[in-house]
């Protein structure tokens, strides 16, 4: 969940650059769903609103021309209103929708070149799933459950269990193994998904919404269940929601979708201190900005006589972790960064992102 | 909005007023034309007459011998009958050179108590033994065998090509559509016409019963069970799909045990109708209760048709009971829920070791063999069901004679001079007219093309003779219908009463609604129809019950809130929005009291049925027996397009 310095250094990737070790790498995809959807990609119609391309062709564009890359152990949201194309976009991953066009590149390989026993095999070993409404199979114990991807794999029974019953622990479902999934609450039932997904050992998740079935309570304490499995298990996280606060709290980076299309990636504090456009404005408009917002986005250039005495503190500390100490102290923070002095926090600064939230 | 939503009223209206005004006017010139030319051109054949058609179809089969055709109904047809007679030997006729089956009645009463315990727990356990006892104390042991061989090993094939159809046609989309015209087709049809032709194909004895029976009960399965299939959630499916199952592993480890309920309901259902089909094919000399029956109907046997029939009610109500509570328990059972695995194997081996001392017991000792004549329940319960038969023939002749000629003057009568002694053109011109008001040119077109066909096969007045009957019957069923749907949906205690004889009432083979009809009204034309309306009367009554519980509470609240009276919210509100459920209802009691009156030609009901039967009877008649099953085709298909596009446009209006 920390902020790394290089995301923030490259905020967005233009078409055909590419990180070298990214463990997913997006490029140009699309996918337009009707007849013929192949041959509107890239086409002019593509840009026709869709409520007129539908009624003139009968298609829709659900995921438009989206390129982005994930970095190892990073956990990438992608975000957006509902039809905005994200679930499309999470299922053309592993072809669950076929893409139109573009390349997905998983661990440097390109996933639509691959053939049906080769995709078969990348599902059950490298990308697993979690989805909205959970997708377990009713007829099966949790445990079995969460064996079942070990099981279609071929794994004897004795080691299937014996792993899910660790993935069962880890989830803290613990004493509910021989429970059917009708007999648990929405967010124990998500519970055996995370675990069903995790006990392939994948590298890579992806996660379709899936706390919006959820109570709002039971939804934060799912959200920290994954921030602390991330931390133990530090999987590729490809985290879908329409949801901004989970967006904030969860993302690395996040990538807003509009229409199908990108609109802005960024990490939180630079999708709420520079939105890309009025309709990322209007998303982060009631955001908490004292606790998204780092001093990057506060701080000023360093004059020359400016105090050497204030303490310091880099670039990607949260405001509302900076106020209190830089409250006390009588001389402005600064902000150092690989040892050079790169800005300075005036408390006026300080206080204008907090007080702004007050109103 | 609100003037919008009134002229829309008042349009829908407009419409239905003129098309009540349309079809009066054309029933008025239909009368008026009528007085003036009844009796011409009514196209009348006598009963021993044959058309050329009918003489060609009667020498249909001996155009058909030594052709490949019948090399390969003839395969079938051994393979059969070799199975058939294995297991008629093993459990209903003498195994040659014992002179009583391999397994005597204790043995098979005992595996089949077994067989009850293990799907369906120790209640139905029970059920099971007390209706086998019940059928060897009514005396009818054997037939009552022969008749679950027949059924059995109809439904084993049923089961065998139908459950893999079943899944094809779940899994893809091209298929669905295929089969779906076919199985819709097949279960319009009233049982009775897949009889002559197939014996043109298999001949007359058990294998052709099997084969019929297949006919007639493969659709449900393959629907029922396909429509399960289908019902899988489609985020399962994905979720499986997005762990790399493949697709012989989506189908076991997904589809097939998800949709295994839905699949069990199916074979209850498919179970049903071969009883009831293997009744039927008493006809053509299947072996077991359902010829006891119609021996006993032909010969007015009202007591001993009563004891066979109760037979066969037992069966069909042990038949539903277990199959419906193995479907329930299925799920129990997988989750392990009721008994624990390892208990349940010990209990199953323990009882399965009892069923084998049976087994063993009725091998070697006569009394366990053979099913003692005393105690005999059937003898003394038959002669008391003619006693009543004759009491009530004596002292309430002129209640039901009464009732009989009620009808007969004020509905059947009519009806029958209209649509029968009307020239064939002037009643081909009001049915197609009336079709096309109900249903509209593609309704108009159907009835056209059945009527032509009928016109073809020769049997004109005889078809219009069973038309006016099966209208009569319908209308009877419908007011059923409506004053037992109305009660029903508007009084839950009344529902909770009424509605598990109704469910009971729809699982009895039709033939043993002949009986007491018969018992009642003696062989004559209104016998087919009271045996019609007590057969269609259940299930229209529920669709129609069901389509009145639908209507939104909240409309009815606010009717009443409105002020409405009890009367004007039925009529206003619940009665309209009730459309769809009332059409349906109109439907499927159409095709349940065709295919009765059909079976009435056993019991004097005349026209198409009676020459069905003759055709089995007599050599010479059974092109015209021919004849009369595919002018019962087209009538059949006429009557059900007209009702299904009269009610398509009913919920378009
Ligand atoms: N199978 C499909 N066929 C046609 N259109 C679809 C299909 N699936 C999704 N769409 C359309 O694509 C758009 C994006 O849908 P989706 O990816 O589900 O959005 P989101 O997950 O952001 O709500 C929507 O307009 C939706 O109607
Ligand atoms: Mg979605």
């Amino acid at each position: 969940m920390s902020t790394t310095a290089e995301h923030e250094a490259s905020p967005r990737l233009s078409d055909g650059e590419s990180v070298p070790d990214a463990a997913l790498s997006v490029r140009g995809l699309w996918k337009v769903f009707g007849p013929k959807g192949d041959e509107i990609v890239g086409s002019p119609e593509a840009d026709l609103p869709r409520p007129e391309l539908l009624a003139r062709t009968g298609c829709t564009v659900a995921v438009k021309d989206v390129s982005f890359d994930v970095a190892p152990s990073e956990v990438f949201v992608v975000m957006g209103l509902s039809g905005s194309g994200k679930s499309t976009l999470v299922r053309c991953l592993t072809r669950l929708i076929e893409p139109s066009a573009g390349d997905v590149l998983l661990d440097g390989e390109d996933v639509r070149k691959m053939s049906e026993s080769r995709l078969r095999e990348l599902r059950r070993t490298h990308v697993s799933m979690v989805f909205q409404h959970f997708g377990l199979l009713p007829h099966r114990q949790v445990i079995d459950n969460v064996a079942y991807g070990l099981e279609i794999r071929g794994v004897s029974k004795k080691e299937r269990h014996a792993k899910a019953q660790e993935m069962v622990d880890l989830v803290g479902l613990t004493g509910n193994e021989h429970s059917y999934p009708d007999q648990l609450s929405g967010g124990m039932q998500q519970r055996v998904g995370l675990a069903r997904a995790l006990a392939v050992d994948p590298t890579v998740m992806l996660f379709d919404e899936p706390f919006s079935a959820l109570d709002p309570l039971i939804r934060r304490g799912m959200q920290n269940e994954v921030i602390r499995l991330h931390e133990e298990v530090g999987k590729t996280m490809v985290f879908i929601t329409h949801d901004l606060q989970e967006a904030l709290k969860l993302g690395d980076r996040i990538l807003i979708m509009r229409d199908g299309a990108v609109v802005q990636i960024g990490s939180p504090a630079e999708v709420v201190a520079r939105p890309a456009d009025d309709y990322v404005r209007d998303f982060v408009s009631d955001v908490h900005r004292s606790a998204v917002l780092t001093l990057r986005y506060v701080m000023r250039e360093p004059l020359p006589d400016d105090s050497s005495e204030g303490p310091i503190m880099s670039p990607d500390t949260i405001v509302r972790q900076a106020a209190r100490v830089a409250l006390a102290s009588a001389h402005p923070l600064r902000v150092v960064y690989d040892d050079i002095l790169i800005g300075i926090v005036d408390n006026d600064a300080l206080l204008r992102v907090v007080v702004a939230e007050e109103s | 909005m609100t003037t919008l939503t009134a002229g829309a009223q008042r349009v829908r209206t407009v419409v239905t007023v003129q098309r009540s005004w349309l079809l009066l006017g054309v029933l008025v010139l239909w009368v008026l034309l009528w007085a003036v030319l009844r009796g011409q051109d009514t196209l009348a054949l006598a009963r021993a007459d044959l058309t050329d058609f009918q003489t060609w179809l009667n020498d249909l089969d001996d155009r058909l011998r030594g052709t490949w055709l019948l090399d390969v109904t003839g395969v079938i047809s051994d393979a059969l009958d070799g199975l058939l007679t294995f297991l008629r030997e093993l459990v209903s006729t003498p195994a040659f050179p014992r002179p009583v089956p391999e397994i005597g009645w204790l043995g098979v009463l005992s595996i089949a108590t077994w067989v009850a315990y293990a799907i369906a727990g120790w209640k139905h356990a029970l059920l099971t033994a007390a209706s086998f006892a019940a059928f060897g104390l009514l005396g009818y042991w054997e037939e009552s065998m022969d008749l679950l061989v027949v059924t059995f090993t109809a439904v084993a094939v049923c089961l065998l090509i139908g459950i893999p159809l079943a899944v094809w046609m779940g899994r893809s989309q091209r298929v669905t559509s295929a089969i779906t015209p076919v199985l819709d087709l097949t279960q319009t049809m009233p049982a009775f016409v897949y009889l002559l032709p197939l014996t043109l194909l298999f001949g007359i004895g058990p294998p052709a019963a099997v084969v019929v029976t297949v006919i007639y009960a493969l659709a449900p399965v393959i629907r029922i069970g396909a429509h399960g299939i289908r019902s899988v959630s489609p985020t399962v499916l994905e979720a499986a799909a997005s762990m790399g199952t493949n697709r012989w592993q989506v189908l076991r480890k997904v589809q097939l045990p998800m949709a295994r309920r839905t699949i069990i309901v199916g074979v209850n259902q498919t179970v049903m109708a071969a009883l009831s089909m293997a009744t039927i094919a008493a006809l053509i000399a299947a072996p077991g209760l359902g010829e006891e029956v119609v021996v006993a109907l032909g010969s007015l046997a009202v007591g001993t048709a009563f004891v066979a029939g109760l037979a066969i009610v037992v069966m069909a109500v042990m038949l539903d009971r277990v199959t419906t509570a193995a479907s329930e328990r299925s799920e129990q059972l997988a989750r392990q829920t009721t008994v624990h695995p390892r208990r349940r194997v010990v209990l199953l081996a323990g009882t399965g070791a009892l069923a084998l001392v049976g087994v063993y017991l009725s091998r070697y000792y006569t009394y366990f063999a053979e099913f003692p004549d005393n105690p005999d329940l059937g003898t003394p319960l038959g002669n008391a069901v003619d006693d009543a038969s004759i009491y009530i023939q004596d002292n309430w002749f002129n209640v039901t004679k009464g009732i009989a000629d009620a009808v007969s003057n004020g509905l059947i009568n009519p009806l029958e001079a209209l649509i029968a002694d009307s020239p064939w053109y002037l009643t081909s011109a009001a049915l197609l007219m009336i079709s096309a008001v109900l249903g509209g040119l593609r309704s108009a077109i159907t009835t056209a093309v059945c009527l032509g066909v009928i016109l073809a096969t020769g049997l004109w007045q005889d078809s219009m003779v069973t038309l006016a009957t099966t209208l009569v019957a319908i209308v009877l069923v419908m007011v059923l219908a409506l004053i037992f749907g109305l009660i029903i949906a508007r009084n839950s205690r009344a529902d909770s009463v009424i509605r598990p004889i109704l469910d009971a009432a729809q699982v009895m083979p039709p033939f043993v609604y002949l009986v007491p009809a018969l018992g009642l009204f003696l062989a004559t034309r209104f016998t087919a129809i009271v045996a019609a309306v007590i057969f269609a009367a259940p299930v229209a009554i529920k669709l129609v019950a069901d389509g009145i519980k639908n209507v939104s509470p909240t409309t009815v609240e606010a009717a009443e809130s409105a002020g409405s009276s009890r009367w004007q919210v039925i009529s206003k509100v619940q009665l309209p929005m009730a459309r769809t459920g009332i059409g349906l209802a109109a439907n499927q009691g159409l095709l349940y009291v065709f295919s009765m009156v059909v079976i009435g030609g056993l019991v004097g009901a005349g026209g198409l049925g009676y020459l069905v039967v003759s055709g089995f009877s007599q050599a010479q008649l059974f092109g015209k027996g021919l004849a009369a099953g595919i002018a019962i085709v087209a009538l059949a298909i006429m009557l059900d397009r007209m009702t299904q596009h009269a009610n398509i446009r009913a919920g378009q209006r």
